[in-house]
């Protein structure tokens, strides 16, 4: 009987502090509502909400984190230039897990708080349910690295990467015209969306092309430690290019058991390739040839991305990767085309996509991923840069 | 012998009547917010999610408390119902009424995770203990890589499929990839809403409750306490087990359903449906009490609500959320807290006034 009341009071604890949780959020829910209604009375003080939604914690954390801090880089710097239109702006951030569940919970929190725009989501699975959400409620969104194709199927919502189709295509393109190769071979991640995207299209392209896959191997997420068996039928099949649509960290480990089985054809990789050169242990030597098509590196010779870089490591410290490239563009392409339309705060959300929409499609920025245009289909248009790793360092081509 | 029979009925009907009408007033709670327009979209948002991961810890329950085999492997079936509730509804979609369907689909899931409940438990429930753990955190890992490499397609000369890559599905140019692989389902309708939810978890709630109160229910409870006693008085211990362990995969199959059509996209990720999710439950079941399904229900929604009302904490919240579960498990099973509780309990500390009271 004692344990029954035990129970009984616990349950009853629990029942409490869920209901004072609750009404705690009610409050919170209530106070950004009133402070819309300041803001459209005295439009003087008011702030533009943007919202940002990524993996800040959890496996994938590494890309949510990059894309918040140059995104709070990008809002400090706008904001010392006066903002937009006059309007200072507010970034705020949501955490989600690279879940998508997690990510609609963030996207509705983030609402809460009165976001009026989104710069997000930073994965693709949680960014595609994200935008079903955003585009109920009419909501503009332009996410920075979202690269499946379902990202921007709804017309409010926008990207700054390539898409993965494009990727694939751009790469078999670029290794046919260029003649790198007569038999390719691909080793890429199936449990992956963006790997297995991206391998897609290429295999697709690649019967246009005047080459031949000789063999496409895969791994998953959950064996991408050795990769013997895959770079020996690489080489049985007698590959003269090894097309890599994977992360820099199974890149690094492909690297090293190719030198093993001394194994030398042209390793070809992607955007996701960049940040190969600063994997702890690696030795960059056997890096040395390894070409990508990558719209951001981060030693580029530019003043914009060098001053990007330079901050970026004074205030989070490591090499800014090209999510951090694509949030600050991502960041840039909003002021532009806020500016664009004289968008204000006191606009509805839903004004704001409206104009946002047809924006988007006039504008033309150029940012550290190159010069970027976009369609109404929510694809930016802009060109991949071929690189080549050169003396432990990444040189254009 | 006859009044004592009816007590024990009433308490029963009595505890499983409170869960009712817990879940029913916490709903009718949360419509009235909704329809005064008092609630956060967070809040209004987590309702679904409350509502699946409610049905997934009473379904484990099942397994846990009620059969006692710890199971490691509730997400995989969660993840089947998903893909085969999601399946059907992309296939469907527009064939048929959006009502009918949606029932379709939860029917569909439920049973399609419940033979495959019934498949691995013919092996599984012949290992006791930590075994059966092991092969159930197995077959839940399987689940999800198996299903990230199943391709299926469909155009107008029927389904095609591949665990290749989707090219080698062969389609005419006018069919439409169902599963991609890792991309799994997209643009699956958003037929989730709160209602449907509460009424799926009182069903659930419904066929769990009464089938511990059942004849069967007790001979699960039998094999549970004393195997060898009970297969001596003749119960059919395979079939029994069976039983507990198919019906509770089921229902995790209809929580799949639920998540599959609550958001549009659907993957087999290792946060949704591996090892981790499994543990998870696993916890709400632990912390709301093991055999208790009461208990997993509020476990569940407290456990589920707790991170997201952190929000405001930035990235500490799960390093926060981490102490809280830590704090709960310790203060629900260690011994020293549990003497701590019974000797500041208030009913004994009434007890003790009443005494001194009497006393004077």
């Amino acid at each position: 009987m004692k344990k029954k009341l035990l129970s009984a009071l616990l349950c009853v604890a629990m029942v409490a502090s869920l209901v004072v949780g609750c009404g705690g959020k009610e409050e919170t829910a209530e106070a950004p509502a009133a402070a819309e209604e300041s803001a459209s009375e005295e439009a003087t003080g008011a702030t533009f909400k943007i919202g940002g939604i990524g993996p800040s914690t959890g496996g994938a954390a590494i890309y949510g984190q990059a894309v918040k801090n140059a995104a709070e880089i990008a809002v400090a710097e706008i904001n010392e230039a006066g903002g937009i239109n006059g309007y200072p702006v507010e970034f705020i951030w949501g955490d989600d897990e690279h879940d998508a569940e997690k990510s609609v919970n963030a996207y509705n929190s983030l609402k809460d708080q009165g976001m009026q725009m989104l710069l997000g989501t930073v994965t693709s699975t949680p960014c595609i349910a994200v935008a079903d959400e955003a585009a109920a409620d009419n909501m503009f969104l332009l996410t920075p690295s979202g690269s499946a194709v379902d990202c921007v199927a709804n017309d409010n919502a926008f990207r700054v990467c390539f898409s993965d189709p494009n990727q694939g295509a751009a790469s078999a393109q670029y290794i046919g015209e260029n003649g790198l190769a007569t038999k390719v071979a691909v080793i890429y991640d199936s449990s992956d969306v963006y790997s297995s995207g991206i391998y897609e299209t290429f295999a697709a392209e690649a019967t246009n092309q005047p080459f031949e896959i000789v063999a496409a191997e895969a791994f998953t997420a959950d064996n991408k430690t050795d990769f013997s068996v895959q770079v020996q039928k690489a080489k049985d099949a007698g590959a003269d290019l090894v097309f890599l649509p994977i992360y820099y960290q199974e890149v690094a480990l492909i690297l090293n058991e190719a030198s093993k089985q001394a194994y030398a054809p042209v390793f070809f990789g992607c955007d996701g390739v960049d940040g190969l050169l600063s994997v702890e242990g690696f030795d960059t030597a056997l890096a040395e040839g390894v070409m990508l098509l990558t719209p951001f590196v981060a030693d580029e010779d530019n003043e914009a991305t060098q001053n990007f870089v330079a901050k970026y490591e004074e205030q989070f410290g490591g090499v800014p990767n090209q999510f951090a490239a694509d949030a600050y563009d991502g960041m840039y392409a909003i002021k532009a085309a806020a500016e664009k339309v004289g968008l204000t705060p006191d606009m509805s959300i839903s004004d704001m996509c409206e104009a946002m929409k047809v924006a988007m499609t006039e504008i033309s920025i150029d940012g550290l991923t190159g010069d970027i245009t976009w369609s109404a289909d929510g694809e930016p248009t802009k060109d991949p840069k071929a690189m080549v790793i050169k003396d432990g360092a990444y040189t254009a081509m | 012998m006859i009044v004592m029979k009816k007590m024990k009925l009433d308490k029963n009907l009595k505890s499983s009547l409170i869960t009712y009408g817990m879940v029913i007033a916490a709903y009718i709670v949360m419509q009235t917010l909704v329809m005064t327009d008092n609630i956060s979209s967070l809040m209004e948002g987590l309702f679904v999610p409350l509502c699946i991961y409610s049905i997934m810890a009473v379904s484990l329950n099942l397994t846990v408390g009620i059969l006692g085999e710890l199971s490691l492997g509730h997400a995989g079936f969660m993840c089947i119902g998903a893909f085969a509730g999601a399946f059907f509804s992309k296939c469907m979609n527009g064939a048929m009424p959006d009502g009918i369907r949606f029932v379709c689909a939860i029917l569909i899931g439920a049973v399609v995770a419940a033979l495959f409940g019934f498949l691995i438990g013919i092996p599984v429930l012949r290992l006791k203990g930590d075994y059966l753990a092991i092969v159930t955190l197995g077959f839940g890992e399987i689940i999800k890589n198996l299903v990230n490499v199943f391709y299926v397609g469909r155009d107008a000369n029927g389904f095609h499929f591949s665990m290749k890559d989707a090219m080698s599905l062969g389609m005419e140019a006018d069919g439409e990839v169902i599963i991609k692989g890792a991309q799994g389902i997209t643009k699956t309708p958003q037929d989730s809403t709160f209602t449907i939810g509460v009424i799926l978890l009182l069903i659930a709630l419904f066929i769990v409750l009464n089938f511990i109160n059942s004849r069967s229910g007790r001979a699960v409870m039998a094999i549970r306490d004393n195997r060898i006693a009970a297969e001596s008085i003749g119960i059919n211990i395979t079939k029994y087990k069976l039983m507990a362990f198919s019906i509770s995969a089921g229902l995790a199959g209809v929580a799949g359903v639920l998540y599959a059509h609550n958001l549009t996209t659907l993957t087999a990720l290792p946060k949704n449906f591996g090892y981790n999710q499994s543990i998870m439950i696993l916890v709400y079941v632990v912390l709301g009490g093991i055999g208790n399904i009461r208990g997993s229900v509020i476990a569940a929604v407290a456990l589920t609500l707790l991170p997201e009302l952190m929000r405001s904490l930035q990235d500490y919240r799960m390093l926060i959320y981490a102490v809280v579960l830590i704090g709960a498990m310790l203060f629900t099973w260690a011994p020293k807290a549990k003497e701590f509780r019974e000797k500041y309990s208030p009913k004994r500390l009434l007890a003790l006034k009443k005494a001194q009271k009497e006393a004077k």
